[in-house]
């Protein structure tokens, strides 16, 4: 996006030496720049992160044979419960936006802050404390939630573990998912620079913005649908209760109308960061720019009209069965058009292989295999043999993890030398790429066989068909965990040891990249006005057509 | 897109952006409509399985208390609205009087929604009870929902009551004033939309029969 | 917010509603709330859901417009209301197209 002119050079100290109102610690908990909130959402989240990554590597030992190995059956319960609560409200869901949305978009739109700064980092406190108040519970009297993180009804107001905290921390982190969404929306109508139309905004924005819309308009639901599950356990009123005339079935409805499209809130960021990695490394610009943004809302649109695949078994209308699945392959449609526009963007370009390419490389093909086994798992036939399988498991690892996992790696990759004003060792960073994607491939891949041949999921125990698919998947699980060891060292010892970094060592053209890095405190010393799209790579273009 | 604020800011001054602030109200109502939204699905499809029933349960609640609270509150959206016309012609002790006059009339709605519950607990109508639960399943399920709807309903009549509580100590320390007053209007649309979530309430529960 | 909360001397006069005018619209709920108790005393039968339905609806869009302001705002917001309006019938729709054909 060039400007008029250059923009100056900053004389203001980066964000991390401004003086704040109160010093050390204390300057980052009460601070309402968004810069510093998104490390302060980087930091918490990897420790949930890292523990719920352990929980799963805990899991996969137990999976190594039939029957206990480590953990007793019970124990298996809570772990896989905490495993998914954990990685979906404290690390997906939060994910991408709370840390790269909050330190990126307001620069990437030539903006000081968010809307609400304020808001922004009552956002952070209540996700901070609503993820203690999940770790906390599974220490209380009662001992962990063993419902599996979707709360089914009718165990989930019969057993006597700590449910209600769970949901109430999941409440907690929704209302942190809600203003987040809220600031974004607003922030991104209304304090964009002079000059920056719609559509020269940064794909990366777009998924943001729409997004913000699901976290908005989806989240609620979840929010009355748990707190009627601790009416039930309070005052057995008999909403989802069989015995006195409710429906479970309606539970489960209520819950997947947010769940669904909550996964579209894991994904839409990912999506968009890919967009926005790509142009760079292929110095070139992005193919169908019009397209991409506006499959962004149209996956926001679509993704929340088809909840119910999730509920295929449980005894639904056929009429309400076939919608639900036409549905489901329709939001099939936006996703596959970024797809061809990706790689028509790779296509006879003057390709940079460096990290955050690959993890985007792996991001695309993951995301691919996801997709295609989700619109397998869309088709009713075929749903009936493998729902609640470790299919299900599979397609939903190669999305959320192999897609918006793997999109969060890359972006980490891309943005370090900005957040961080250092830049991290290439070979580690490379050799990380390799042990997670083998790794992850190796864990996974197997399960979609597993759960084709009949292996249910949540069952601690197995015949003994399945041990070697288990045995490969387990060791996937260590190579994983190895390349994320590998990274994050990468990272944090490039903290202390790395190089300074330029202001823009890959040569981007988005907004974020003509700041210092780290940026000042206000970003900009004077808001740009912007004069032309993003990605705007056609002085690269004309040299390689030159060179020819 | 504010190119009137964008241009502002460009140029070094930092523009108030009220139509922002009115815009994550917005927003936020926006989560509070999709709450209740919820529950009234679950009701649609309860009242659906169980129409007789219903219509049954619905007998047991007072018309007449019904229909005042809804005045009561149509009346509080009246004058709340009303506080922010003054608060723009800068009339100061009018736009709190008003206010003062919204969270009274609050306050009247939920003594009647107390008595209300305090009667249908002393026939025994309440969750749990033996006489609850002698009664047909649609009836349960309607009792149910109508404590959880219109108490969950109070519930935000309670927290509208201290956002505008908090507005009146905002204008009379000042920092509401003719000048600036968006988040007087910010207060006054939460307060609406409790006004409208009652709205649909009052017939689905109370007007059945 | 804090970053706006120096105003500067130029706002647009905004749109100022009058007593009148917001007390004819509440005579009109009020009216309109008379009607819906009316109503529900008449035999509509399956009839008596639509009817009480549209009235509510037709006071949330007086309460909306006038009291809201939302006649007077940025046109976005009508959109906004829209949308969220259309994502919540959907929920409804959708999940009648499991129980309305079970």
């Amino acid at each position: 996006m060039a400007t008029a002119a250059a923009l100056p050079v900053s004389t203001e100290p980066d964000f991390y030496h401004t003086k704040t109102k109160y010093k050390g610690i204390l300057g980052w908990i009460f601070t309402t720049d968004h810069k510093r909130i998104g490390i302060l959402y980087l930091v918490t989240m990897m420790v949930f992160f890292l523990t719920a990554a352990t929980l799963g590597v805990l899991m996969r030992l137990e999976m190594l044979t039939s029957g206990k190995t480590i953990v007793e059956a019970q124990t298996y319960n809570t772990f896989f419960t905490l495993h998914g609560i954990m990685m979906i409200f404290l690390f997906i869901i939060p994910g991408l936006p709370a840390v790269f949305g909050n330190f990126l978009m307001p620069i990437m739109i030539g903006a000081k802050d968010v809307f609400f700064p304020r808001l922004n980092l009552l956002s952070w406190w209540l996700f901070l404390f609503g993820g203690l108040f999940a770790l906390v519970s599974v220490f209380l009297p009662g001992g962990a939630v063993d419902t599996g993180w979707t709360f089914y009804v009718p165990y989930s107001v019969r057993t006597n573990t700590n449910v209600i905290p769970a949901l109430s921390a999941a409440f907690i982190l929704g209302f942190s998912s809600i203003l987040t969404g809220l600031n974004f929306v607003t922030t991104i109508h209304r304090m964009r620079a002079p000059g920056m139309t719609w559509f020269r905004m940064p794909l990366f924005t777009w998924s943001l913005y729409s997004t913000a819309w699901i976290q908005i308009l989806a989240t609620p639901i979840i929010g009355i649908t748990l707190l009627l599950i601790a009416i039930e356990r309070w005052f057995g009123v008999g909403i989802f209760d069989p015995t006195l005339g409710g429906d479970p079935v309606l539970y489960q409805h209520l819950f997947w109308i947010y769940s669904h499209p909550a996964v579209y809130i894991m994904i839409l960021p990912g999506l968009g960061v890919v967009s926005e990695i790509l142009p760079v490394f292929a110095r070139r610009t992005i193919f169908g720019y019009k397209f991409i943004a506006f499959s962004s809302l149209a996956i926001a649109f679509v993704g929340s009209l088809v909840w119910a695949h999730h509920m295929f078994t449980v005894g639904m209308s056929n009429t309400g069965m076939f919608v639900f699945s036409f549905l489901t392959f329709l939001v099939s449609i936006p996703s596959a058009i970024k797809v061809f526009n990706w790689i028509a963007t790779l296509y006879k370009a003057s390709i940079e292989i460096e990290p955050p390419l690959l993890f985007i490389l792996s991001f695309i093909i993951q995301f691919c295999i996801g997709g295609f086994t989700g619109l397998i798992l869309g088709t009713l036939a075929i749903n009936i043999h493998v729902q609640d399988t470790y299919f299900v498991v599979g397609h939903f690892h190669y999305v959320m993890f192999g897609g918006t996992g793997f999109g969060l790696f890359a972006a980490l990759h891309y943005w370090y030398p900005k957040m961080f004003g250092k830049m991290y060792k290439r070979k580690p960073a490379m050799v990380s790429w390799f042990l997670t994607t083998v790794g992850f491939n190796l864990l996974y891949f197997p399960m979609f066989v597993l759960g084709y041949e009949g292996m249910p999921r949540r069952y601690f125990d197995y015949l003994q068909e399945f041990q070697t698919l288990h045995q490969i998947a387990t060791v996937g699980s260590w190579i994983l965990y190895a390349g994320i060891i590998v990274m994050v060292v990468n990272l944090i010892v490039s903290l202390f040891r790395g190089p300074k970094a330029v202001a823009n060592p890959w040569g981007g053209e988005t907004l974020e990249w003509k700041v210092p890095s780290p940026p000042p405190l206000e970003n900009f010393d004077e808001i740009p006005v912007v004069t032309t799209g993003p990605y705007d790579y056609s002085k690269y273009e004309k040299a390689a057509q030159e060179a020819k | 897109m504010s190119s009137h604020a964008a241009e502002a800011v460009a140029h070094g001054h930092t523009h108030r952006d009220d139509v922002g602030s009115k815009m994550g109200m917005w927003l936020f109502l926006f989560t509070e409509l999709i709450l209740f939204g919820g529950m009234f699905i679950v009701y649609a499809v309860y009242r659906y399985m169980h129409q007789a029933e219903f219509h049954l349960a619905a007998s047991e609640l007072d018309r007449l208390v019904g229909t005042v609270n809804t005045i009561v509150l149509l009346t509080s959206s009246l004058t709340v609205a009303m506080s922010i016309t003054a608060m723009q012609e800068g009339k100061k002790s009018l736009a709190m009087l008003l206010v003062g006059i919204t969270i009274v009339l609050a306050l009247a709605f939920l003594v009647n929604k107390y008595f209300e519950w305090d009667h249908k607990f002393a026939v025994g109508l309440y969750p749990g009870s033996p006489e609850l639960s002698n009664k047909p399943q649609g009836v349960i399920l309607y009792f149910g929902l109508y404590y959880v709807m219109t108490g969950l309903h109070a519930l935000h009549v309670i927290i509208g009551m201290a956002v505008l509580a908090v507005m009146m100590g905002f204008m009379k320390t000042g920092t509401i004033h003719q000048g600036s007053y968006v988040r007087l209007e910010a207060g006054a649309l939460y307060w609406h939309l409790v006004d409208i979530i009652w709205i649909f309430l009052f017939p689905l529960f109370y007007l059945l029969h | 917010m804090a970053q706006h909360d120096q105003s500067s001397a130029h706002h647009e006069t905004p749109h100022s509603v009058s007593y009148t005018q917001y007390l004819l619209i509440w005579l009109g709920l009020v009216m309109l709330t008379g009607l819906t108790v009316a109503l529900a005393g008449v035999d509509l039968g399956r009839w008596i859901i639509v009817t009480a339905l549209a009235i509510a609806s037709i006071k949330t869009m007086m309460v909306l417009e006038v009291f809201m302001h939302l006649k007077f705002e940025d046109k976005t917001f009508r959109l906004f209301v829209l949308v969220a309006c259309v994502t919540l019938a959907i929920f409804f729709i959708l999940t009648f197209f499991d129980y309305a054909f079970a």
